[in-house]
């Protein structure tokens, strides 16, 4: 196989991941703990409305005397999980296939490689809570289905309340970070929508060639500590996180590199909702190469470190039962990143800081808590390629997503939803050949969690 | 099949089945209102808020069953029969807005009922609105009059002794406790107006009290009585003065430090013995 055809599959996979390890935050178990229905934290879960939120931010409290978990009845298990049986359909274009299947010396050819059947999401195992009052805690295993692996998602644990100040709380482990657009309460699940384009994009440097080594992505959780706070409305909200490099993977893979998140975001009650606005940075460092030993990389040994950095501006607004969010993003990574070259090493030449300008817009119609309807809209725009030469339009992507889930029921025990969505992504230029790419997902399924 | 007739294909088929889910009658169930003649719009937004918010406790007919019911204690307020414990009206006479409204935004201590701050204004008084369709009372009376809560006094030592007696003197240690454990010699036989088991209120428990957490509020509770449970109304029985005494007494029961305990310990304030008798 060629490492272009490698690459191609490589990027499959990598989307396919991305859209089955999707742990959500769907907690039946504080419903349960609680008695109140789905609908009293989510407006259509797993997406939280301002009363979920507050919850949330007031570390899973609803700040009365039945917080701490010794007033629950012994019998009470803080533990939930969900699961997606599905049918999906999968559509990738311009793949680049041996023309013997078998042999890598063939010439290589291009077509669209369709795909259907029924499958499984991940399975994830939600257990959150208080430990005490104002010490609450968050612990996510999640099993892959497809690799058939445990991981763990999330472990935290945090102190609310500091000083009896909603503007201090102290987390410590695994998270996801304070995101506009939370991934692991993403509303939809298809493998070609059930990500965001604005968390995950990595620029091409050539057509059908990626080199960039920073896939280090805001949306995925990540292991370090967050500083955060927020009025007692929640109307003005703040979280500052500092995090190990590495993407959230355990056993400080970069060895010794930090990154860091600030989020900063202000509401305002209108006859019409809440509407909000913020803006966010996300600065990292990622290590170009490692030592190594017998030339067999070190791990954790990480060196030549640089940087990268996202930051956007966003808007929430709220007009009934019509919302919509709508995100700026800058994006750079350093060059030696972008051209996976060790730092301290020449530079192939014409090579620059890839840049880019990403745009989010996703709505929703909550017509009731029992049925929703999604549609989004992502675009990719390059400002800056990795190097001359190549097309100023490569690798620019346009995305779209629509979907609606339906609750045949609403209550305090579990949740069931019947999914459809539909997604697709046009990239520019980015096949092997310099055509443009095209991968869809259709997908429909009970998404249910008890 | 060609990429547009897939798209086409895929779109149809959501559309149909969104129209599917729609036309089961889902708004009924699912938290928004179906519009109804006999309700205004403002309670059918108020309607659409109880089925999202308030119907696992309170019920869908508002008659406090509603699922979780069954596993809470207390019990969620039965709407049906309007009576209400926090209020600053006159016992027996049915809450302002303002008093359902703080009930919401507050929250009740020792209960299932959170603070619902995360609610908009409107949408509190949206609440109220439809919560008010669920009792013919509120048709055919007009809340009571609010009682006026005087200027609060200075607090004293004197006052806070005075205040001592009273609690001795018109029997408050018999539910309450002599030490305001809620553990008095009648609290395991008290019953709410359902006949349901009813615990006094524990004052060493908690800052706050059922009805909020300052002096006023208090003060309310002892001149209008916690409808519907066996807490009185003692308008008739002391004095403005009286009753701050007994504000500064009870303020000494808290957890929290306060000028009202300090005050208890300068004075040497003995406790009521466990027959209710005050100790000069």
């Amino acid at each position: 196989m060629t490492s272009r055809k490698r690459l191609g599959v490589a990027l499959l996979m990598f989307a396919s991941l991305l859209a089955v390890s999707k742990p959500a935050a769907a907690i039946p178990a504080f419903a349960r703990k609680y008695g109140l229905p789905c609908s009293a934290c989510h407006e259509a879960w797993p997406k939280l409305n301002t009363f979920g939120q507050t919850f949330k931010d007031n570390g899973y409290q609803l700040n009365n005397d039945r917080d701490a978990p010794i007033f629950q009845q012994p019998s009470y298990w803080p533990i939930a999980m969900r699961i997606t049986p599905n049918w999906h359909f999968e559509s990738a274009g311009k793949t680049p296939i041996d023309s013997v299947p078998g042999d890598p010396t063939s010439p290589t050819v291009e077509q669209t490689i369709n795909s259907h059947g029924f499958d499984l999401s991940g399975v994830d195992i939600l257990t959150a809570g208080t430990l005490a009052k104002n010490i609450s805690f968050l612990l996510v295993p999640s099993i892959d289905s497809v690799a058939e692996s445990i991981g763990v998602e999330s472990a935290n644990v945090r102190l609310d309340n500091l000083w009896g100040s909603p503007y201090l709380n102290l987390k410590f482990g695994k998270m996801e970070l304070d995101n506009v657009l939370s991934e692991k309460r993403i509303l939809t699940l298809s493998n070609a929508g059930g990500f965001y384009q604005l968390y995950h994009y990595v620029p091409f440097a050539a057509a059908g060639t990626v080199t960039d080594i920073n896939f280090t992505s805001q949306g995925d959780n990540q292991i370090g500590i967050e500083l955060s706070g927020h009025s007692l409305d929640d109307h003005t909200r703040y979280a500052a996180t500092l995090m190990s490099s590495g993407d959230g993977t355990p056993g400080l893979p970069t060895g010794r590199t930090y990154s860091g998140y600030l989020h900063l975001s202000q509401g305002f009650t209108t006859p019409w909702g809440l509407q909000r606005v913020g803006a966010y940075s996300f600065v990292g460092l990622e290590p170009t190469y490692f030592l190594t030993s017998g030339g067999v990389p070190v791990a954790g040994a990480g060196r030549g470190n640089r940087s990268f950095y996202r930051i956007g501006a966003y808007g929430s607004l709220y007009l009934g039962k019509f919302d919509l969010t709508g995100v700026y993003q800058r994006s750079l990574d350093n060059v030696f990143l972008a051209t996976a070259t060790p730092a301290g090493t020449t530079l192939p030449t014409g090579a620059h800081s890839p840049s880019w300008n990403t745009g989010t817009f996703e709505a929703h119609y909550t017509y009731s808590p029992q049925l929703i309807i999604i549609g989004r809209y992502e675009l990719v725009r390059m400002s800056q390629q990795t190097f001359d030469g190549v097309p100023s339009d490569l690798g620019n992507l346009d995305s779209f997503t629509i979907g609606y889930r339906y609750y045949p029921f609403m209550h305090s025990r579990a949740g069931l939803a019947w999914h459809q969505e539909f997604a697709s992504i046009l990239s520019k230029g980015t096949s092997p050949a310099g055509q443009d790419q095209r991968v869809s997902s259709y997908f429909m399924g009970f998404d249910f969690a008890f | 099949m060609q990429t547009t007739h897939k798209i086409g294909f895929v779109c149809m088929m959501m559309v149909l089945g969104a129209g599917l889910a729609m036309a089961q009658g889902v708004g009924y169930a699912s938290g928004y209102p179906v519009p109804k003649d006999d309700l205004t719009p403002q309670q059918q937004t108020g309607k659409g808020l109880y089925l999202r918010y308030c119907v696992g406790c309170h019920g869908k007919y508002g008659d406090g069953a509603g699922d979780n019911a069954p596993y809470i204690d207390p019990k969620p307020r039965n709407f049906t029969l309007a009576i209400f414990k926090c209020r600053s009206t006159t016992t027996g006479t049915l809450p302002l807005d303002s008093d359902l409204i703080s009930t919401i935004e507050r929250g009740i201590i020792h209960s299932n009922m959170p603070s619902w701050r995360p609610l908009s204004p409107q949408n509190r008084e949206d609440l109220i609105a439809y919560i008010k369709t669920f009792s013919p009372r509120w048709k055919n009376e007009k809340p009571g009059d609010a009682i006026q809560v005087p200027a609060e006094p200075e607090v004293t030592a004197e006052r806070v002794r005075a205040g001592q007696e009273e609690f001795a003197k018109v029997q408050c240690w018999k539910c309450h406790g002599v030490e305001g454990r809620g553990n008095g010699p009648s609290a395991d036989t008290l019953t709410d107006d359902q006949g349901r088991p009813i615990t006094p209120y524990d004052f060493t428990s908690a800052n706050r009290f059922k009805c909020g957490s300052t002096d006023q509020d208090l003060y309310k509770i002892f001149m209008t009585g916690l409808d519907g449970t066996p807490m009185p109304s003692f308008s008739d029985n002391i004095t403005s003065d009286q009753a701050w005494d007994l504000v500064f007494f009870l303020r000494t029961f808290q957890p929290m430090h306060s000028k009202e305990k300090e005050m208890a310990k300068q004075a040497g304030l003995k406790p009521i013995s466990p027959a209710g008798t005050v100790t000069p």
